[in-house]
């Protein structure tokens, strides 16, 4: 009896031994993303879409069983960028996503590069990355960090407003954003303030702005800046007194619902809208509601479409992950559905992509949410593809 | 209009200073009566926000939230002295910063499991929501003047309290010379528990006032907790007064710096880079007061003990 189970264990052990050797057809994603502080709704909402679109797949991808090594950044790059080692040296991740804010994006985005692991952003795409940093290792499933801004630069340069106020957190995509903005916005700058990240008091600032009586504000505050931008804003009496106008971010729906009605009829710019006619849109939509009971954000839309585009990406090349530069390849032919229509990649890995105006509704379930109002920019790709060697 | 735009800062600037005073008020009894190091003390400010935004939803009053939540954390504030704080009084200011440092981390944890490590936002009630306007063309949010008045009226009750009541006098008599109040009947063990739920409970309101303003999140009070330590050192330890002008004082200059250094800087710099040296400049000038108190009043402005 005693032989026969201890043969037993044995196979059992030689079995599982072979298997976790060969270990074919298994993925890693190393899921570095903030999950905590002010910054968090957008990490979440990166994380949430990132699984759902995982479980959507069946829990693989790319035909491999996904593994998803989920850290959280807490918004710092010193922890970030510990992480990254991490992910890359003890968990061996095949690919890493997650990345919210483009100052931890530029801390750890060489460490990813120097170990050849592809980084498929879902948000973070700093100008830097764009142009003359620009690496074969990384691909933006999202943006540039200048397009939204530039869109709306665009429509606020069309409706004829001459004396702008402009504001932004003072860190990489701040800079990137205002300046985007600029890009299209030709009138007078009546003011560009730079705030600390994770400023949770503007009253000052909204002090300054009244003084210098510009006829728009422009602010662009993600996250738990937005909301307690958005609230003071209107708390200080300025709404519907002057017309303010931000690019998807401040006005996305991780922070619309708390937010509330100080939100509801302001116009803003993004390459995805929770209303977008398509199959694959529609299906997320809806599973990501029934699944989390809220509504994605446009960080949800960009996670979800970073999985799918790692999905098509193994499934092109087979499944063969060591053959780095025919997963490059793979990746470039950015061969999937995108949430948000069209979606195909510039030589810089950054994508070119529609944008549209978006306004803020509050619809018959009372959930706050955004409606496509009008396109802005078609195939649309960014000013720095030129400086970028590849 | 610069006019104007200087007023608003000062109330601004004000209102800073009064959510430091309700915290600096209990701060500085602690340590002066008590001779404790309290580093929890944001521990107690978040408590409070947490508390006002959870009993405020489910009786869907925000006042009714903020006071319950107010004697609620008074009173986990006198079962934490209790506990906890009892044990370091005779202890050294290294022991007591070691063990309330780790009271800090007990208590985010704490929160971060009970309520999630996403920020909460916290409306003020509708009824206060609008704007005034105080003089012509100058608008001030309702909420805010309101967290002035409370403030404003807390200090003049506590200033009430320690002048004209016999408790106030044990806690001057404690502040003072503690080993004498004690020699001379005074219930210290009983006084440093009342003491402790009085400091808490003040935070308390603060965070629930502030809680409005900015948002509801895990370390929220420990970035007000070095401001405070500023205003403690600044008007004198164990100094109620002291606390009101220390706090007003800091407020003030942490406000207009951040402020006017940007517009300042901002005709010599690029408006980032102004932005940024501007930041920096700004948070160091409540340390520059600080300096420049110490230099001129070793004991700060109003400093009670010898």
């Amino acid at each position: 009896m005693r032989i026969v189970s201890s043969t037993l264990i044995l196979a059992g052990f030689l079995a599982a031994s072979t298997h976790a050797w060969a270990a074919p057809g298994e993925v890693k994603i190393g899921m570095l993303t903030t999950l905590s502080g002010p910054g968090s709704s957008l990490g979440i909402d990166v994380r949430d879409a990132f699984n759902l679109a995982v479980k959507n797949l069946g829990g693989s991808l790319g035909g491999l069983k996904a593994t998803i090594i989920e850290v959280d950044d807490q918004q710092k790059p010193d922890v970030a960028k510990d992480a990254a080692t991490r992910l890359i040296e003890k968990d061996k991740v095949d690919f890493a996503t997650g990345i919210i804010f483009s100052n931890l994006m530029l801390a750890t985005m060489p460490s990813f590069d120097r170990a050849q692991t592809y980084y498929i952003s879902a948000n973070a795409s700093p100008s830097q990355l764009a142009g003359k940093q620009c690496t074969p290792y990384f691909f933006s499933a999202a943006y540039q960090n200048d397009n939204q801004h530039e869109a709306m630069g665009h429509y606020v340069q069309a409706k004829g407003f001459k004396n702008v106020y402009l504001m932004a957190p003072n860190y990489p995509a701040g800079k990137d954003g205002l300046n985007g903005f600029k890009r299209y916005y030709a009138g007078n700058v009546a003011g560009e303030v730079y705030t600390t990240v994770n400023q949770l008091d503007y009253a000052a600032e909204l002090a300054s702005l009244r003084a210098a009586n510009p006829d728009a504000v422009y602010v662009f505050y993600p996250g738990g800046m937005g909301v307690n931008f958005v609230k003071q804003w209107e708390q200080a009496g300025l709404k519907g007194k002057i017309p303010l106008f931000g690019p998807g971010f401040t006005f996305s729906e991780d922070t619309l619902a708390a937010m509330g009605d100080a939100a509801v009829g302001t116009l803003n710019t993004a390459q995805w809208s929770p209303d977008l006619d398509n199959p694959q849109n529609k299906k997320f939509v809806a599973d990501f509601e029934a699944a989390f009971g809220r509504l994605p954000s446009v960080y949800a839309s960009q996670a979800y479409d970073a999985a799918m585009l790692i999905d098509s990406a193994i499934r092109k090349t087979g499944g063969k992950l060591d053959d780095k530069a025919a997963l490059g390849k793979a990746l470039m032919a950015a061969d999937f559905k995108s949430v948000r229509g069209n979606f195909k990649f510039n030589k810089n890995h950054f994508p070119i992509q529609d944008f549209f105006l978006r306004e803020v509704v509050k619809d018959s379930k009372g959930r706050y949410l955004n409606k496509k109002i009008a396109p802005i920019f078609q195939d649309r790709g960014d000013a720095y593809v030129g400086e970028c060697s590849m | 209009m610069i006019a104007q735009l200087f007023i608003e800062q000062g109330l601004n600037g004000l209102q800073l200073g009064i959510t430091l005073f309700l915290m600096a008020a209990g701060l500085t009894l602690v340590f002066g009566i008590m001779d404790v190091i309290h580093l929890s003390h944001g521990s107690f400010y978040m408590l409070g926000a947490y508390l006002t935004a959870t009993l405020g939803a489910r009786f869907d009053s925000y006042l009714l939230g903020l006071a319950l939540a107010i004697p609620l954390v008074a009173l986990i504030g006198m079962v934490v002295e209790w506990i906890a704080i009892r044990r370091l009084y005779e202890r050294d200011h290294l022991d007591q910063v070691l063990a309330t440092f780790g009271l800090i981390m007990f208590f985010n944890e704490a929160v971060r499991m009970i309520w999630g490590a996403q920020p909460i936002f916290l409306s003020p009630p509708a009824s206060l929501a609008g704007t005034v306007e105080l003089l012509p063309g100058i608008f001030y949010p309702q909420f805010r003047l309101a967290i002035l008045g409370t403030g404003l009226a807390v200090a003049a009750l506590l200033g009430l309290m320690i002048r004209r009541t016999r408790l106030g006098m044990r806690l001057r008599a404690g502040a003072s010379d503690r080993a004498m109040a004690g020699a001379l009947g005074v219930n210290i063990d009983g006084l440093f528990t009342i003491v402790f739920g009085l400091g808490t409970g003040l935070a308390a309101l603060a965070g629930g006032m502030a809680g409005t303003v900015l948002s509801v999140q895990v370390g929220m009070g420990e970035s007000i907790l070095i401001l405070t330590f500023v205003v403690v050192v600044i008007g004198g330890i164990g100094s109620i007064k002291g606390a009101l002008v220390g706090a007003i004082l800091v407020g003030l200059v942490d406000t207009l710096a951040r402020t006017m250094l940007p517009v300042a800087l901002r005709s010599t710099l690029p408006a980032s880079q102004a932005d940024s040296v501007a930041a920096s400049l700004s948070s160091t000038s409540v340390y520059v007061l600080m300096i420049l108190v110490l230099a001129w009043r070793p004991k700060g402005l109003y400093g009670a003990r010898t």
